[in-house]
C-alpha cells in the first residue's frame, strides 16, 4: 500500500481463518488502521491479492461481499441522529426490518434507556457502545475493530471485551482487533500479529506469541522494551 | 426620534389595516424571492454536493474559484447583466422578459446560485471523512453514502438556503434594474421602500421593511425548525 508513493503497508501474506480472533499490534503508525480499511473494502490496495472466502477479489468488491464485513473505528464515528437511528442504520440501508432487532442490540450493549437520546450527547464509553451495537445487529460475518476500547475506563473495556467475545463463540464472526493493548490482545485473541512500519514480523498462536515469540522484535514489542 | 415614533405607529396602522397594495407587493416579493430560491437550491444543492463529496474532480480548484466569485457578486452587477442579456437589442430580448416578473427572478437566481453551492460545498465537505468510510462500512451504496452525508451536513445545507434567501429577499440594485419597480406589476418590497423613503413617506417605508425583516426572520425559523425534524430522518 503506497501514499504519495511512500510504502506505509507490505503485508508479504496474512491468512485470517473464519471464527478466529485475531490481534494485530503494533505502535502507531505502524499501518494496522490501512491494513483494516483494506480488510474493509474501504482502500483498494496498491498492488497484490486479496481473497475472501477463497475467492479472488478483483476490481470494485460487490455490495454483497461488502456488507458481510464491517469496522468499529477507534473514534466512534456516530450519525447525528438519535441512538436507535445510528443502530438501525445497517438495517436500513440493506432494506431489513428493524423489528425487534434495534432493542435487542441495545439490550446486549446496555443502552435501551438512551434509544431515544441525541447519540452524539453520549459519554464516550455509550458512543463506543452504540457503535459496537450499530455493527452487531447486522450480524456480520468478518468484524473489524480499531483501538475499540482506547481511552474508555475500565468498565466499558470489560463490557466491550466480553460483548466481543461473546459474539465471536456465538455467532463464529471472525474478528480483527487492531489495539495498543498488548494486554487485551492476550485476554482475547486466538492468534495475534506484531506489524512494525508496514511489515508483519510475526503471527503466532497467543500463547506462544506471548511466551515464545520467534522474532526478537516480536518479544521486545512483548517485553514493553519497544518504545512507542 | 419623533419622526421614528410616528412613522413606527403609522406602520402598525398600515400592516393590521391589510392594505391591500402593501399585500400585493408581499406577496410579489414572496412570489419572485422564493422562485428564485427554488430554482437555485433545486441546482445548487447537487453541485455543492458533488463538488463537497468528490474531491478529486479536474479543475475543482478553478471551479472553487469561480464560485467563490460569485459568492461576493455585486447584484447591481448581475442585474445590469441581466439587464443587458434582456433589452430588446440583447441576446435573450425575444423573451420579452424585461420588467417583468421573470426578470426579477433571474437576476435573483444568479445571485442565490453560488451561495447555494458554495455554501453546500462548506458543509458537505465539513462532514468527517472518517465519518463516510463508517457509513460505507456499514454496507452503504455510493448512492446511501452521499445522502446519509447530505443528512449529517442538513444544518449547514440549511443555513445555505437561509443565507440566500436572506441576500435575495433583502436585494435591491438588481431587481430595480431589471424590474423597473412598476406599481402593481413589479414593484418588491425592497425596491418599494426606496420608492417610498425618496417620496419622504416614512411610515410606509418603515412598514414595509418590518415585513421583509418579519419575512426574513420567519423564513429562516421555519428552516431551522425544518432541520431540526431531519434529526430523525432514516434512510430506507
Amino acid at each position: 500500500m503506497e501514499y504519495d508513493n511512500r510504502q506505509v503497508l507490505s503485508v508479504d501474506q496474512l491468512s485470517i481463518e473464519k471464527g478466529e480472533i485475531l490481534a494485530i499490534v503494533g505502535p502507531s503508525g505502524a499501518g494496522k488502521s490501512t491494513l483494516l480499511r483494506i480488510l474493509n473494502f474501504l482502500e483498494p490496495a496498491t498492488s497484490g491479492e486479496l481473497l475472501f472466502d477463497g475467492q479472488q477479489l478483483q476490481g470494485s468488491v460487490s455490495l454483497e461481499v461488502r456488507r458481510r464485513v464491517t469496522t468499529v473505528f477507534q473514534r466512534p464515528q456516530l450519525l447525528n441522529r438519535s441512538v436507535a437511528a445510528n443502530v438501525s442504520f445497517g438495517l436500513n440501508v440493506r432494506g431489513i426490518d428493524t423489528n425487534g432487532r434495534i432493542k435487542a442490540a441495545l439490550d446486549l450493549v446496555g443502552l435501551t434507556n438512551l434509544a431515544d437520546q441525541a447519540a452524539n450527547d453520549l459519554s464516550g464509553g455509550e458512543m463506543q457502545r452504540v457503535a459496537l451495537a450499530r455493527a452487531l445487529v447486522i450480524q456480520p460475518d468478518v468484524l473489524l475493530l480499531d483501538e475499540p476500547t482506547a481511552n474508555l475506563d475500565p468498565y466499558n473495556v470489560a463490557l466491550i471485551e466480553k460483548l466481543v467475545v461473546e459474539q465471536n463463540q456465538s455467532r463464529e464472526t471472525t474478528i480483527v482487533l487492531v489495539t495498543h493493548n498488548i494486554f487485551q490482545a492476550r485476554r482475547i485473541a486466538h492468534r495475534c500479529a506484531l506489524l512494525l512500519d508496514g511489515h508483519l514480523t510475526e503471527v503466532a498462536a497467543t500463547e506462544r506469541f506471548f511466551t515464545t515469540p520467534q522474532d526478537p522484535r516480536t518479544a521486545a514489542f512483548v517485553r514493553g522494551e519497544m518504545v512507542y | 426620534m419623533q419622526t421614528i415614533l410616528e412613522a413606527l405607529r403609522a406602520a402598525l396602522e398600515l400592516l393590521v389595516s391589510f392594505d391591500p397594495v402593501l399585500l400585493q407587493i408581499v406577496t410579489l416579493s414572496l412570489q419572485v424571492s422564493i422562485s428564485a430560491l427554488l430554482i437555485s437550491t433545486i441546482i445548487g444543492i447537487p453541485i455543492g454536493a458533488g463538488l463537497g463529496l468528490q474531491k478529486k474532480l479536474p479543475a475543482r480548484g478553478l471551479v472553487l474559484a469561480l464560485i467563490n466569485t460569485g459568492m461576493g457578486l455585486p447584484p447591481v452587477a448581475v442585474g445590469l447583466f441581466i439587464f443587458l442579456l434582456l433589452s430588446s437589442s440583447g441576446p435573450l430580448g425575444v423573451l420579452g422578459w424585461l420588467f417583468t416578473p421573470w426578470a426579477m427572478i433571474s437576476a435573483q437566481t444568479i445571485i442565490a446560485l453560488p451561495l447555494v453551492i458554495g455554501l453546500t460545498l462548506a458543509a458537505v465537505a465539513g462532514v468527517d471523512r472518517d465519518l463516510h468510510l463508517q457509513i460505507r462500512s456499514l454496507g452503504a451504496t455510493r448512492w446511501q453514502t452521499a445522502r446519509a452525508v447530505l443528512v449529517e451536513a442538513r444544518l449547514g445545507i440549511l443555513a445555505a438556503i437561509a443565507a440566500a434567501f436572506g441576500g435575495i429577499i433583502s436585494e435591491v440594485g438588481a431587481v430595480m434594474l431589471v424590474g423597473g419597480n412598476i406599481a402593481g406589476k413589479t414593484r418588491i418590497l425592497t425596491t418599494a421602500i426606496v420608492l417610498e423613503t425618496r417620496k419622504g413617506e416614512f411610515a410606509i417605508a418603515l412598514a414595509l421593511g418590518i415585513v421583509l425583516v418579519v419575512l426574513a426572520f420567519a423564513a429562516n425559523v421555519a428552516l431551522i425548525r425544518f432541520g431540526g425534524t431531519h434529526q430523525r430522518w432514516r434512510l430506507s
